[in-house]
């Protein structure tokens, strides 16, 4: 057999030009096939891993995966808000261990700005019940301080002390300053992977001082309260985005989410967030199946490329194979040279094509986790991308078999004196 | 080499396909061990499918063809394809070598598929590379030549290079089917005293196919196949 190898190789690289081609052909398959996998997965882990610990997320009615959506993951914008009286009668039922208000819509550079209290440090979890943790400093104690997400700090350099100047609305660009009112950096939280990363953190309070001189999206002309003077106003808030709410007893989620759909006072909404996600999968399930389909669909194409290619050569290589069999090769021999031929093609394919991607993820994993809070895994292959690697090596092998068998019948037909 | 036949054909007969007309039709033929055989074969004789049947490439229909022996027919196809590797060497008449390998590898194939002539190749303690370069020196291929592609040889080069393949680790037979047939008479001549030389060195019993009779001097014996053939003609 090793001899049968040996030869197969140098055959192979006897014909690199063509079989390279091929080879790029299929590695770049495997690399679309096992992106999308990763992609897949690691959006999935990532939403997964951004809350836990929260019984119910509520906000203004709209639809459960938006609420969350916009709620835990900073994507989009509340179409409403909810009162801030919502918020205190929410708080105050007998069932609710805690509540947290979130208050959205500022941004800094890019950075979503999050108005909440005090409790979103001590309740809020993600991951395997982690709570956040300051890498350095407190969390906000005056109007105008600041806690800022690992990737904030790290991206825009920023370190206790520092001033920062919070824009109206989301977009980067083009948004009004809030250039009067700066604020200080007084934490900075260890990395965890989520949304949280990219979060600026201030309080409720400053979320109201900051748009005390506003008025429907943008400042009063001639009108402006300068920030030493903001306490002498009421910063209690009249409107936040959603809260977040534990209950002292999971068994009473059920009869929560009831509670806050029959609110009287205005139309409520409380979502579970497992059942938020798996609505939000089973949206993007289609496009994922159709997605892994397509990459699957170019597998194929690049494996049947491999056969058109190894079988196209076959024809010039009848003097060879006959030249092989008055040595001494026996038909299966032949069998074994050509089908270990597209199996190299393939093992070596899916070698690059992992590479490859392993490549891509380092370059382009850090932006898409700056970019979506999605963490791209640094692994090399995982347990169901290995799975696929296995789906791509056996149809592989399969296709290979087809120029085997050929090459068996035509060194059967030819003998030692090929009919060309 | 023993007296017993190293070839022996009896009342063979071989068809290409089922019911239609034969091809080879041979009452009885043999070859003695050390013997080098002239056989005759214009085109259309059937010289290629005699050269398949001999290579246990072909089974005949009906009769027995043994080589030292071993009746071929007894065997199954592997076996058939082993007794070919460990026991014949065999020479074309052109394109005889693997592009891709270079001449020391063109020449070791032999041993690659049979355990019995690599040990027969490293017989007295020498390596299989030193017999190798035995062969060469014999045939005239200089160490300089070893190197190159075989594609870059000439052809006269090509044949005694595929002549060395075919003589490695001392096949008992040596079929050549018109190797000749692209050099020029000179070259002819002088590979043919290489090939004769070479198989009695090696106590190789060599059948030699042509339909260049100018060639049949200096064989210990000439046979023509229409002669030893009943089928005649162009349905050979």
């Amino acid at each position: 057999m090793r001899h049968l190898f040996l030869l197969a190789a140098q055959s192979a690289w006897n014909r690199r030009l063509t079989l390279g081609m091929t080879l790029v052909a299929v590695m770049l398959s495997v690399t679309m096939l096992l992106g999308v996998e990763r992609i897949r997965h690691d959006a999935r882990e990532g939403f997964a891993h951004s809350v836990s610990g929260t019984d119910l997320i509520v906000g203004a009615r709209t639809s459960p995966v938006q609420l969350m959506l916009y709620a835990v993951f900073r994507i989009g914008e509340a179409t409403n808000n909810m009162r801030w009286q919502s918020y205190l009668d929410l708080a105050a039922h007998p069932a609710v261990a805690w509540a947290v208000p979130l208050s959205l819509g500022d941004s800094h550079h890019g950075f979503p700005v999050l108005g909440t209290s005090l409790g979103y440090f001590e309740h809020f979890r993600y991951g395997d019940d982690h709570a956040l943790r300051l890498v350095v400093g407190l969390p906000f104690k005056e109007v105008f301080d600041t806690v800022l997400g690992a990737e904030v700090a790290n991206q825009l350099g920023y370190k206790l002390g520092d001033h920062i100047v919070l824009t109206h609305g989301i977009g980067g660009i083009g948004g009004i300053e809030h250039g009067d009112k700066p604020f200080v950096v007084t934490g900075i939280l260890a990395p965890t992977g989520t949304p949280v990363d990219r979060t600026v953190h201030i309080g409720l309070a400053a979320m109201e001082a900051i748009h005390l001189d506003w008025q429907g999206g943008a400042p009063l002309p001639g009108f402006s309260i300068p920030q030493q003077f903001v306490q002498k106003f009421d910063l209690t808030p009249k409107e936040i985005t959603a809260v977040l709410v534990g209950l002292k007893s999971r068994a009473g989620v059920f009869k929560m989410q009831r509670y806050v759909a029959d609110y009287a006072y205005e139309p409520l909404l409380a979502v579970l967030p497992g059942v938020a996600l798996s609505q939000l999968w089973h949206v993007l399930g289609t496009v994922e199946q159709a997605l892994l389909a397509v990459s699957a669909m170019v597998v194929a194409v690049g494996l049947a490329g491999l056969v058109a290619v190894v079988l196209a050569g076959l024809n010039e290589r009848r003097r060879e194979l006959a030249i092989l069999r008055s040595v001494g090769a026996r038909p299966g021999d032949v069998f074994v040279l050509l089908t270990l031929e597209g199996l190299f093609i393939t093992l070596l394919g899916c070698v690059l094509g992992v590479t490859l991607l392993a490549l891509l993820s380092a370059v382009v994993g850090p932006l898409v986790q700056a970019r979506y809070g999605i963490e791209v895994a640094q692994r090399f292959v995982s347990v169901e991308e290995l799975r696929l690697l296995a789906a791509v090596i056996a149809v592989g092998l399969a296709a290979s078999l087809v120029p085997g068998y050929r090459a068996y019948k035509l060194s059967l037909a030819d003998g030692l004196t090929p009919r060309l | 080499m023993s007296s017993a036949p190293v070839i022996r054909i009896e009342d063979l007969l071989f068809r290409w396909t089922a019911g239609g007309a034969p091809c080879l039709d041979i009452p009885g033929f043999e070859v003695a061990g050390g013997e080098s055989i002239f056989l005759y074969g214009p085109s259309g004789s059937g010289k290629s499918t005699l050269l398949g049947l001999l290579g246990g490439v072909l089974v005949p229909e009906r009769g027995s063809l043994c080589l030292l022996d071993v009746e071929l027919i007894e065997l199954s196809a592997a076996a058939r394809d082993r007794f070919r590797a460990d026991h014949v060497g065999f020479l074309f008449q052109q394109f005889n070598l693997i592009p891709y390998l270079s001449v020391i590898d063109n020449v070791l194939l032999p041993c690659r598929f049979s355990a019995r002539r690599l040990q027969r190749a490293s017989e007295g303690g020498r390596s299989v590379r030193d017999e190798v370069a035995r062969l060469l020196d014999h045939l005239d291929i200089d160490t300089g030549l070893r190197r190159r592609a075989v594609t870059q040889l000439s052809v006269g080069q090509q044949q005694r290079v595929v002549a060395a393949r075919a003589l490695i680790g001392k096949p008992e037979i040596v079929i050549a089917d018109e190797p000749t047939s692209a050099l020029d008479a000179e070259r002819q001549a002088s590979f043919l005293d290489l090939l004769s030389h070479e198989c009695g060195a090696a106590g190789s019993t060599l059948v030699f196919v042509s339909h260049d009779h100018r060639l049949a001097a200096g064989f210990s014996r000439e046979i023509a196949l229409p002669s030893i053939n009943r089928v005649q003609g162009d349905a050979a």
